[in-house]
């Protein structure tokens, strides 16, 4: 664009702060309750089954690098099998199998669902581009709306996970493994579910984002569909 | 010579379409000045290249051949970003489905174009106020878009069209989704705004109420201005148009 002379240059660039950028999007998944709903139920539950999955582990492994040899004994009456003294449980191939599975049904269902909410807001997608909206803002909101969806979602679905996990052990293994079960490890489960469902939120909303950010203004215009 | 500038320029305009293999024009060289502050109507049959046209106005879109100036700005030199500050600045946008953004308040639909032009938050709320009021909507700035009637939602539109004080305002049937007394108020206020703000009005529609309070209309027909018509010309023929 060398040697053309642009009259009346545009100086400024178009903005959206950040803050206004969350606004939008908490607005969005306000009104939009019910969608939002269906969206992260898939990701309350596959997050509340992973933790399930882990805080149990923990429970478990907890139970057998101690010595108490009653709790040892009753896990075994459960059924499940002791690794060698001294040794952490680990999840079966099977189980690691299916909770991969089962992460990655949620990603799909994430995909879906954010697809047909993109395909619902084209116009107002369309009319915020006439407004001056440059693609990456389009992003960043549909970015802020699944981070913000994902940080709800895994906390809700890990509380839930946990509290699952941890009531089902009092059930099972007696109210004396308490004091075994490291709080600390199970909160490290907890939190390592949050930062999964986020991540997973943010994956499946990547592709319909994208598609989002690239339309055309002209959509707007367009009558009805 | 006193005339005021031309804010939109269009010279040798030429849109090709590809259809698969086949290359379709839809524009065949149109050439139009609109001056600052008048109010046109674009009109012609669907197919016509009305839309195309419109588009081009508006910075949607990009001739194939030609050039498009508006406000004096080459568009097919600007990239993406001084598009969308063009957008924002210099064009409001007013559709036949009012697009409120359902979502927002009034307020927050009309202040949104500020916020893109980085309006202080105080400003642009003070600002929207008085573009809420200038349109008759002052005391429902906190209404949703559902609890709004059309004719309210296209006021809320015509409002936030005018955010950042733009030197056109295209318009595509903005009466085309309200009945008939509503969508005169609407022509009414758009005329009033054209006057008393001197905001360059282009409207493209099939409401003869519309052609009414046009300076000009500008007749499309198969990629081509058939003719352009002033006012004065315009109330002979009107009573062809309606014998049509």
């Amino acid at each position: 664009m060398q040697g053309k002379i642009k009259p009346n240059l545009p100086q400024k660039q178009v903005v959206l702060p950040f803050k206004k950028s969350v606004e939008i999007a908490v607005k969005s998944i306000k009104s939009r309750f019910f969608r939002t709903l269906i969206t992260t139920m898939s990701l309350i539950l596959a997050i509340s089954f992973y933790a399930y999955i882990k805080v149990n582990l923990d429970i478990i492994s907890s139970i057998t690098v101690s010595n108490d040899k009653a709790a040892i004994q009753r896990l075994s009456l459960q059924g499940i099998e002791i690794p060698g003294e001294g040794r952490a449980m680990e999840l079966s191939p099977q189980e690691r199998w299916i909770l991969f599975l089962s992460l990655l049904v949620c990603v799909v269902g994430i995909v879906n669902t954010q697809l047909m909410a993109v395909a619902d807001r084209f116009r107002e997608i369309g009319t915020m581009k006439c407004l001056g909206a440059l693609d990456r803002f389009i992003l960043r909101l549909f970015l802020i709306e699944a981070a913000l969806q994902g940080l709800i979602g895994s906390a809700l679905g890990g509380a839930a996970g946990a509290l699952i996990a941890c009531l089902g052990a009092l059930v099972k293994y007696g109210s004396s493994i308490a004091g075994l079960v490291s709080l600390n490890q199970i909160l490290t489960s907890v939190f390592s579910a949050v930062v999964l469902g986020c991540l997973l939120s943010i994956i499946g909303v990547l592709y319909p984002a994208l598609l989002a950010a690239k339309m055309q203004p002209v959509e707007a215009m367009r009558g009805r569909d | 010579m006193n005339q005021p500038a031309s804010i939109v320029r269009i010279s040798g305009v030429i849109k090709d379409f590809t259809m698969g293999k086949t290359i379709v024009q839809v524009l065949k060289g149109i050439d139009l000045e609109i001056k600052a502050g008048e109010y046109v109507s674009i009109m012609g049959p669907s197919g016509s290249g009305k839309t195309t046209l419109f588009n081009m106005i508006g910075g949607l879109d990009k001739p194939s051949a030609g050039s498009v100036f508006i406000d004096e700005i080459d568009i097919s030199q600007l990239d993406a970003y001084e598009l969308a500050w063009l957008r924002c600045r210099k064009i409001g946008y007013i559709f036949q489905t009012f697009n409120i953004i359902q979502v927002m308040t009034a307020l927050e639909n009309v202040t949104l174009p500020m916020v893109f032009a980085g309006i202080p938050d105080d400003e642009a709320r003070e600002r929207g106020m008085e573009l809420l009021d200038i349109v008759g909507l002052k005391k429902r700035f906190l209404h949703k878009p559902f609890e709004l009637s059309g004719g309210q939602q296209q006021r809320v539109a015509i409002a936030r069209a005018l955010a950042n004080d733009p030197a056109i305002i295209l318009a595509d049937e903005p009466t085309g989704n309200l009945d008939l007394a509503t969508g005169e108020e609407i022509i009414t206020l758009l005329k009033m705004l054209s006057r008393d703000k001197e905001v360059t009005i282009i409207s493209a529609t099939h409401d003869l109420k519309m052609l009414n309070v046009s300076d000009r209309v500008i007749w499309i027909s198969d990629g081509k201005i058939e003719k352009i018509e002033k006012r004065e010309e315009l109330s002979i023929s009107l009573g062809q148009i309606g014998d049509k």
